[in-house]
């Protein structure tokens, strides 16, 4: 097991610089040369020369992107053009909020897409079944950031029951994290349902039930258990969803976390805020993906076993 | 020989386009996502008859602004007084537009890339697909915004951000159907023959790897409209006064206490039309290959 750890913990160094070299490549696009905006109309050639120095802008596109790693890993992204404040320290303050948000949208969408899953599958071509598929496909057709316009007008402007927005008190966050939720749930509720199918099928559940196993115990401890290796890996795909979601939630719902960070940067041209803000929100991406194939491997003992010879 | 004989000795040949159309006309879901594929392509294409474009869709008419939805205006009117209806209605083509041609974009690009890797193999094919795996580790979402906002806000940059952040899947799908096809006779018999590598992938291979890159190319325009409009609520799509679904949603947002109508039809136009190109991508899916359906 943890051969196969150290392996893809190997595997992990080149994808995380490559995933860092796209995107200071495409922002690098994107800034141009903004010594021009930084030091003002009446500035020398000389003084725009030391502002390039000053601001890591000299050589070319390599140079840079090493100097911009070697920094990176010494914990410094630049600074803002903005905030003049530390990007490092910026997205430090807001990641706890998005970290959060995406926590609570992974409950809340694994709570909706596993019993909706099961559900469906157990009742297989039943009038039960086409309408949890016809619920779960209306998720995935549906933007969430008009399902959370849409529960901005009937939960908090119709009920009042929740904020519109903001993070003072904890019913905000509720909001946010079903308008990721649902759409994450759709696409999980129908992996659930069609590992559970492929399970269901299985020699061993009809032995559990000639012997005399109850239902409820063939579906959750015999049938469940080994549908959940694929839906485990869908989970860690999600979590970059939920992260690409939430640009658009934390928008919806003014939250001050990450997502709504770059958007603000991007309309101040803060490219050091933006750079700064993608690559780490990319690299966590990258080390969740790890993570949860770490745990796959510890569910599945097939994966387990090729590394344990 | 009677004529029940002479049927049974010739079976009358299907197509498989004839096959396929046979299974997707059996799937409900389907031949409805079909229907209103059709209905909705088909207003995107007569609109220009029934609205003029200036004076009914991008025209200020500050006394009739903010008016709910009523007889004369049935979706109602936005924060300058221009008829939602309409503009919902001629937003279909900018929808439209966007979605197919950056999944255009992605198909070109992913199915040369992923063929090329496939037929090749070897170490091309591993840095190819490593460099696939980087690119998919991205978010989408974020991929497509660090695009647009370094090449700027314009409709053609929103093709090609949404596109180039589409494109992994379908080097994906292509180097996998190559693969299945790489080894088989009739490829070894055009290299016997002398025949060029790329003749090969365009004559021999990709004809045989349509029903996958159909498949996903319809689910795929479905999510590309609705990256497209996510984008242009964030601000870095469609430029304004066009009438794009996420823009109008964006717009609809900043009046959303006291005028939420703006915000519902919009919306219900995107749902609706990604929905139907599920529905009709599910059903090639199970058409092409019905072992899938379960």
């Amino acid at each position: 097991m943890y051969r196969y750890i150290i392996k893809r913990l190997l595997m992990l160094i080149p994808v995380l610089l490559g995933v860092a070299f796209i995107i200071f490549a495409i922002m690098d696009v994107a800034e141009g040369d903004p010594v021009y905006s930084v030091a003002g109309a009446d500035a020398t050639e000389e003084q725009l020369d030391l502002l390039r120095e000053e601001m890591g802008l000299k050589g070319t596109l390599l140079e840079r992107y090493f100097r911009y790693i070697v920094k990176m890993f010494q914990g410094d992204l630049g600074t803002s053009y903005i905030s003049k404040q530390s990007v490092m320290k910026i997205y430090m303050q807001r990641l706890p909020n998005t970290l959060k948000l995406a926590s609570l949208t992974m409950i809340v969408s694994v709570g909706m897409a596993i019993p909706l899953g099961i559900y469906a599958a157990v009742n297989q071509n039943s009038f039960k079944d086409t309408i949890s598929m016809v619920i779960s496909l209306i998720g995935l057709s549906m933007p969430n950031f008009w399902l959370g316009l849409l529960l901005i007008i009937f939960f908090s402007l119709e009920l009042g029951w929740f904020p519109t927005g903001g993070n003072e008190e904890f019913k905000s966050i509720i909001l946010p994290a079903v308008t990721i939720g649902a759409g994450l749930a759709a696409l999980m509720t129908r992996t659930t349902r069609s590992s559970m199918l492929d399970v269901l099928r299985q020699d061993y559940l009809r032995t559990a039930r000639a012997k005399g196993v109850s239902e409820g115990k063939v579906i959750n401890k015999h049938a469940l258990r080994n549908a959940l290796i694929p839906i485990i890996t869908i989970f860690g795909v999600q979590f970059s969803n939920v992260l690409g979601g939430s640009v658009l939630a934390e928008t919806v719902f003014a939250w001050p976390g990450v997502g709504r960070l770059v958007v603000d940067a991007i309309d101040q041209r803060d490219i050091p805020t933006v750079t700064g803000a993608l690559v780490m929100t990319t690299m966590l991406v990258t080390l969740v993906n790890l993570l949860v194939d770490i745990v796959y491997a510890y569910v599945d003992p097939r994966i387990k076993a090729q590394y344990t010879k | 020989m009677t004529a029940a004989e002479t049927t049974l000795a010739f079976p009358k040949k299907r197509s498989s386009t004839a096959l396929v159309w046979r299974q997707l006309r059996k799937n409900p879901g389907a031949v409805i996502g079909l229907i209103i594929v059709i209905l909705i392509v088909f207003m995107a294409l007569i609109t220009p008859l029934i609205y003029d474009y200036d004076a009914d869709v991008i025209k200020n008419n500050i006394k009739d602004r903010l008016q709910s939805p009523s007889s004369k205006y049935w979706f109602g009117t936005d924060d300058l007084g221009r008829d939602i209806l309409a503009r919902v209605i001629y937003g279909a083509r900018y929808s439209l537009a966007v979605g197919v041609v950056a999944v255009m974009i992605a198909l070109i690009i992913g199915v040369t890339i992923g063929a090329i890797a496939g037929y090749v193999g070897g170490m091309f094919e591993n840095i190819v697909m490593r460099i696939t795996d980087i690119f998919s580790s991205i978010p989408s979402v974020l991929l497509a915004i660090a695009v647009v906002s370094a090449l700027g806000k314009s409709t053609q940059n929103l093709m090609l951000a949404v596109g180039l952040a589409s494109t992994a899947p379908f080097i994906r799908v292509a180097r996998a159907a190559v693969l299945v096809v790489r080894g088989e006779e009739f490829i070894e018999a055009a290299r016997a023959i002398g025949m060029p590598g790329w003749k090969i992938i365009l004559v021999h291979i990709l004809p045989n790897c349509l029903s996958p890159l159909l498949v996903q190319a319809t689910l795929r325009v479905g999510s590309a409209i609705i990256s497209a409009a996510q984008l242009s609520f964030l601000g870095l799509g469609v430029p304004a006064p066009a009438p794009e679904w996420g823009a109008m949603l964006s717009t609809g947002r900043q009046y959303i206490r006291d005028y939420s109508y703006m915000t519902l039809f919009p919306g219900l136009a995107i749902m609706v039309t990604v929905l139907a190109l599920n529905l009709l991508g599910d059903g090639l899916r199970d058409a092409f290959d019905p072992k899938l359906k379960k």
